[in-house]
């Protein structure tokens, strides 16, 4: 048994989401290589090798993996994959929900998506209908593609590991898209996927100019702002920040959910947080039922009364 | 340019969902069903390109049991031309979904497919991408704006911490997701409009496509419950909990 994980990086270093992946892959058991493709990536293969119970690392430097095209990276994990591995792991963040599925295809298999834990090495439970139900799935694949929802894997250690770093060819362009920009939308606040504290505002917030407050509130915390999807759809937050089914699915230490009702949702979304506290004028919505500490109360009373409280902390 | 839209009739989302006795699966006898939230915007953004001149036709897929035709006529009330229906009663995996629409878009020749990023019944978010491999396409997954200019679109695409903007060569396929559009409300004449237009019905095997299964559910159940809470009454004693007790701050 074998599995390959696609690791994230930015070149100089491996992203924290990957290292979820690599908990997983431990779980199931067998030898785990890493593969770093990309462009001037050799700090990051190097930072991948030091990744406890990674045996090899797959390098692969070329041009055509400067940036995360879906395309190029699918044709080169399909065929490193069919070589000789039986798994192929990858967080399901944005660019691995991208990416895998296309690899799956490649190798004419199913992928297994969003794990939140391993059975044995083919059978893996994973949330369906927004988290309200878990099904126990069996691959009968000979490769089994796999994404691992993060928030149920703790990351490994970034050190202890001494892993070979092995250079490999790349497929060369598929030339059938090209990357044109990023936008990053607040560089100052820690990313929601990995944020400790997330303060998190729904319809209840009536503004996009209320959200300030949240974001206040966040800074002195430490963590990151959250929307649901009603407060998105209404225009009061970008998309980025949705937390959800349709969106992201957290698990901070603490979650603060303020002017939420708690749709089904939107608690899948937010549903393994640690800590939960609940601010809510309305005493029966079902977000008290999946709290640990429940405020009932306006809003735009309470929240000035938290910031200055925390003023003093 | 032809336009292939996917469509699939999943429970709505509204709908508490209830899980059989013997764990087989969820209850769907009775529960309230509709298009796929994400497939209503796919739809949509193909109806929004035909008006604007850029699609020539629209053709809206599903394939589902004999209800699915309903999920159709919602597609073609919307504006889209015509439909397919692929009758099938039992579960298909996405791979199976992606292997019948690729023999869909050779059959019509098709230069674009619109497909929701993920069903709100299985959440997995594959389908799309799979049929772009399948096809050897290009692939725009959870476009947030689409833009044609001749054999090229332009596509914003929702990423983890922002946005990132795309080019991809046509055909391609592209994956919605929720800040593209705001599908319309299907006005009455336009429902009536849609019994005119017509849909052709197949089964898997006349597109040469196996339903072999890839996995198997072994059972489904309720998630955890989480204990109940309690309640605080002011912010001080919200914070000395969440310090001496939950020490999360």
């Amino acid at each position: 048994m074998s599995t390959l994980i696609f690791f994230e990086h930015k070149n100089d270093n491996i992203s924290i989401a990957s290292l979820h992946a690599v908990t997983a892959a431990k779980q199931i058991g067998g030898d785990l290589v890493a593969l770093i493709a990309g462009s001037g990536c050799t700090a990051a293969a190097e930072a991948a090798a030091k990744v406890p119970y990674v045996s090899k690392v797959i390098k692969v430097d070329s041009e055509e993996y400067t940036h995360v095209m879906p395309e190029n990276l699918a044709n080169l994990i399909a065929r490193i994959a069919a070589d000789s591995y039986t798994h192929v792991l990858a967080t399901a963040t944005s660019m691995g929900k991208n990416i895998m599925p296309r690899v799956a295809a490649l190798l004419d298999v199913a992928q297994v998506s969003d794990i939140v834990e391993v059975v044995n090495e083919n059978t893996f439970i994973r949330p369906i209908y927004a988290g309200n139900a878990l099904a126990t799935v069996k691959s009968l694949d000979a490769i089994k593609v796999i994404t691992v929802r993060s928030t149920n894997f703790d990351p490994i250690a970034n050190i202890g590991g001494s892993a070979k770093i092995e250079d490999s060819k790349g497929e060369g362009d598929s030339g059938l898209s090209k990357f044109i920009s990023t936008h990053q939308s607040n560089p100052n606040r820690p990313d929601l996927l990995s944020a400790k504290v997330i303060v998190s505002g729904g319809r209840g917030m009536q503004s996009s100019a209320n959200f300030k407050m949240l974001e206040e509130i966040a800074d002195k915390l430490g963590g990151a702002v959250g929307a649901t999807r009603a407060a998105v759809d209404a225009g009061f937050m970008p998309n980025e920040y949705q937390i959800g089914q349709t969106g992201k699915v957290v698990a901070p230490d603490l979650y603060i959910a303020v002017g939420i009702s708690g749709a089904i949702q939107h608690l899948a979304g937010m549903m393994n947080s640690k800590v939960i506290v609940a601010i809510n004028n309305d005493e029966d919505a079902p977000i008290f039922k999946v709290a640990d500490y429940c405020l009932v109360g306006d809003l735009f009373k309470i929240l000035p009364e938290l910031k200055a409280s925390l003023d003093h902390l | 340019m032809k336009v292939i839209v996917s469509v699939k009739r999943v429970v709505n989302h509204n709908v508490k969902i209830c899980i059989k006795a013997d764990q087989s699966g969820v209850d769907l006898t009775n529960v309230k069903m509709s298009m796929n939230p994400f497939d209503e915007i796919a739809v949509e953004e193909a109806v929004r390109l035909k008006e604007a001149g850029k699609v020539s036709e629209i053709t809206a897929v599903s394939i589902g049991p004999i209800q699915a035709q309903e999920t159709i006529r919602t597609a073609l009330a919307m504006g889209a031309d015509s439909g397919i229906h692929v009758v099938n009663d039992i579960e298909i995996e996405p791979i199976t979904v992606a292997k019948i629409l690729k023999s869909i878009v050779e059959k019509i020749n098709s230069t674009i497919c619109f497909l929701g990023k993920q069903a709100i019944d299985d959440d997995c978010n594959q389908t799309g991408q799979m049929l772009s491999a399948l096809l050897g396409w290009s692939q725009a997954t959870f476009a947030s704006r689409v833009e044609i200019n001749d054999d090229e679109l332009t596509v914003n695409r929702e990423i983890d911490g922002g946005l990132e903007t795309i080019k991809v060569k046509t055909p391609t396929v592209i994956t919605t997701d929720l800040r593209l559009n705001e599908p319309r409300f299907v006005s009455l004449p336009n429902i009536i409009k849609a019994k005119k237009k017509t849909i052709a019905q197949m089964v898997a095997s006349d597109l040469g496509v196996s339903l072999s299964s890839h996995l198997r559910t072994i059972k489904v159940v309720d998630p955890p419950e989480r204990a109940g809470g309690i309640k605080v009454a002011n912010v001080y004693e919200l914070l000395s909990k969440l310090k001496s007790e939950a020490r999360v701050i």
